[in-house]
């Protein structure tokens, strides 16, 4: 790639807006303003808070996961890069008065809803959504007064990805260890309050298809206090595939498989974690008051035992699981926000190419690109949303320096677009509800979020 | 950047060194002095490589990724612990000579290996 960029028009810069402030977003913009030194970004983000799923999806007892803020926040030092928050693109400001300011536009605004099962019942009381369940734990606003009910003995969650086996571990882990974390003084209560002694991880296909990866899976072996069932009989037929598996599967289905060798009851646990396959949610079912009491679930066989893409196939028998409280948590799902920007309905991405937007016919959109979740889908970890917002960065580069795009010599603000009245949140802002949040973690938290958005605008107006 | 002008920079009166060559996503080379005892990472970071270290070396992220040369490889002193090869599953561009260097230290048998950041996509996590 060509590095340099033309210093003719030294005034000249190129503007570009990135709509999210996710791992996506930044990653955008970190590696658009390593190529091109005439390039400025502004980072529009709907909640005065930045760094999205970072802040409110990764796991309060990863604090690790989280360091990856650092950068982020060395990114917004930067004179070249702002931030602009508590504007909502597609409500606040139109992504045709973006392009009168912007040479171009990257949209990299997530996955903020998610996949449902479709079935009777599932609005019930007590049938929760994964993906809410995370926003309440985590303090996102919109989530934080989700009415969870730990009153019960036993949680089913719906889906074995990593965010079930997140779920799974947030109900499960003694709260005294919760309580060193970033998880939200609401949801430590709660979980103190906590009745739930058996938590069901139940899959559509078997132990060969789980989603979830073999870092997760160890760290839930690891718990102390807690035991995790595996049925000997369900993983017996893997003893002979093993050797035969890819590199990514071969040592996942390893330590599952003797996982279910090992006798696991010990005396210390009170708290069991179960590991259920080849079942289908069919109904929730209810008591008199609306509230969830069980689940029934089709049992399924596979169309291949040995093979990882498999189907499952319903045999007509049926069985239930009883239980006070469900999650469904069988992936993110990306809406589309704005209404001229094409939307594939199947796959919920925006079509694209390299990261460039396409119309649906296939020709390309001019100024607009993708980048994150909202481009590739809601699956993979920070480290492959950081390769993608790479490969969006390097395909607008490639735009800038053939020149397509208009560049421009008068600075501007963000504000000139927004009306009166309405709060943004820039970086200052943003430092002084972090430092804030800081101090009233207090000795043993790394910090207590602000769960309300008037609080935390009335934090940053009296600094 | 020079790419040689870590040389210059870098090596510290007393501390022994050892000469590293990355190769960066555009394909750019960068020849730099290695402090014998610092972790890979931290070489690439004193030298603006372009290597992320997203979670700070803790063994939580995966974007300290490189490939090594096979020959390289073979004389990292320490094998990958479970929790690395944990974590590499989840990397992309995944290799047979892969390894998260925020776990390797630097040793005076890397004189001369050759270091390079992957550039393939790959999707491991499913949710
Ligand atoms: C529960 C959970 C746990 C996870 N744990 C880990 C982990 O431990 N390690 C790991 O590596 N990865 C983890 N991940 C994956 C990681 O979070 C994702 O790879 C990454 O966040 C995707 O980045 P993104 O920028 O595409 O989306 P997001 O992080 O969702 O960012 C999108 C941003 O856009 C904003 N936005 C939405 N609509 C608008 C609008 N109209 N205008 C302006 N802004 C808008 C959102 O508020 C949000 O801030 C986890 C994911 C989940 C869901
Ligand atoms: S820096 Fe995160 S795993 Fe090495």
């Amino acid at each position: 790639l060509v590095r340099y960029t033309r210093s003719l028009f030294s005034d000249n810069h190129y503007r570009v807006g990135i709509v999210g402030s996710g791992p996506a977003g930044f990653y955008t913009a970190q590696r658009l303003l390593k190529l091109n030194s005439n390039v400025r970004v502004d980072i529009i983000e709907r909640l005065p808070t930045p760094f999205g799923l970072v802040r409110y999806g990764v796991a309060p007892d990863h604090p690790e996961v989280k360091n990856v803020i650092t950068n982020f926040t060395n990114l917004l030092k930067d004179t070249r890069c702002r931030f602009y928050g508590n504007i909502s693109v597609g409500t606040d400001i139109s992504l045709s008065q973006l392009f009168t300011y912007y040479s171009a536009i990257v949209l990299a605004y997530g996955a903020d809803s998610d996949r449902k099962l479709e079935i009777p019942g599932e609005n019930a009381k007590g049938f929760l959504s994964a993906r809410r369940f995370v926003g309440w734990y985590n303090g996102l606003p919109e989530d934080v007064s989700l009415d969870v009910d730990l009153s019960s003995q036993t949680a089913v969650i719906i889906g074995q990805g990593n965010v079930a086996i997140d779920v799974a571990r947030i109900l499960l882990t003694p709260t005294e260890q919760l309580e060193k974390t970033d998880i939200c003084n609401h949801a430590l209560l709660a979980l103190r309050e906590s009745k739930i002694q058996r938590v069901v991880l139940v899959g559509r296909r078997g132990p060969l298809q789980v989603a979830f990866t073999i870092k997760e899976l160890r760290e839930l072996l690891k718990l102390k206090q807690i035991t995790t069932l595996l049925t000997k009989e369900d993983h017996d037929f893997l003893e002979p595939i093993i050797s035969t598996l890819p590199r990514g599967r071969k040592r996942l289905i390893e330590l599952l498989y003797k996982t279910s060798r090992q006798s696991l009851h010990t005396e210390t646990s009170n708290k069991c974690l179960e590991i259920s396959y080849l079942r289908s949610p069919t109904i929730i079912n209810t008591n008199t008051e609306g509230k969830i009491n069980s689940i029934t679930f089709e049992v399924n066989k596979l169309q291949d035992h040995n093979s990882i893409n498999t189907k499952a196939i319903g045999t007509g028998v049926y069985e239930t699981i009883e239980c006070g409280i469900a999650f469904r948590s069988i992936g993110y799902k990306s809406i589309p926000i704005l209404e001229s920007v094409p939307f594939d309905n199947i796959k919920h991405v925006i079509p694209n190419e390299r990261g460039k937007v396409t119309h649906l016919d296939g020709t390309l959109y001019k100024g607009l690109y993708c980048s994150g979740w909202i481009k590739r889908g809601p699956v993979g970890v920070i480290a492959s949303t950081m390769n993608d917002a790479y490969e969006t960065a390097e395909r607008v580069h490639e735009d800038l320096t053939a020149d397509t795009l208009q560049s421009f010599n008068t600075d501007f603000k963000l504000s000139d677009l927004i009306p009166e009245g309405h709060r943004m949140v820039n970086y200052t802002d943003w430092s002084s509800l972090d430092t804030e949040e800081v101090s009233r973690g207090g000795e043993s938290k790394p910090r207590e979020k602000i769960t309300s958005i008037q609080e935390m605008i009335r934090i940053m107006n009296n600094k | 950047m020079n790419p040689e002008l870590g040389l210059d920079n870098y090596s510290q009166k007393g501390a022994k060194t050892v000469n590293i060559t990355f190769i960066d996503r555009d394909g750019d080379t960068f020849k730099v002095a290695a402090k014998v005892g610092d972790t890979l990472l931290d070489v690439a970071k004193e030298n603006d490589i372009d290597v992320e270290g997203a979670c700070g070396g803790t063994l939580a992220c995966s974007t300290c990724h490189l490939i090594f040369e096979k020959v390289d490889f073979d004389k990292i002193p320490e094998t990958a612990t479970d929790e690395e090869l944990d974590l590499l599953e989840m990397a992309y561009g995944l290799t047979d000579t892969s390894r998260l260097v925020c776990q390797i230290d630097v040793t005076d048998e890397m004189e001369g290996i050759v270091l390079k950041i992957p550039t393939e996509t790959r999707d491991a996590r499913n949710l």
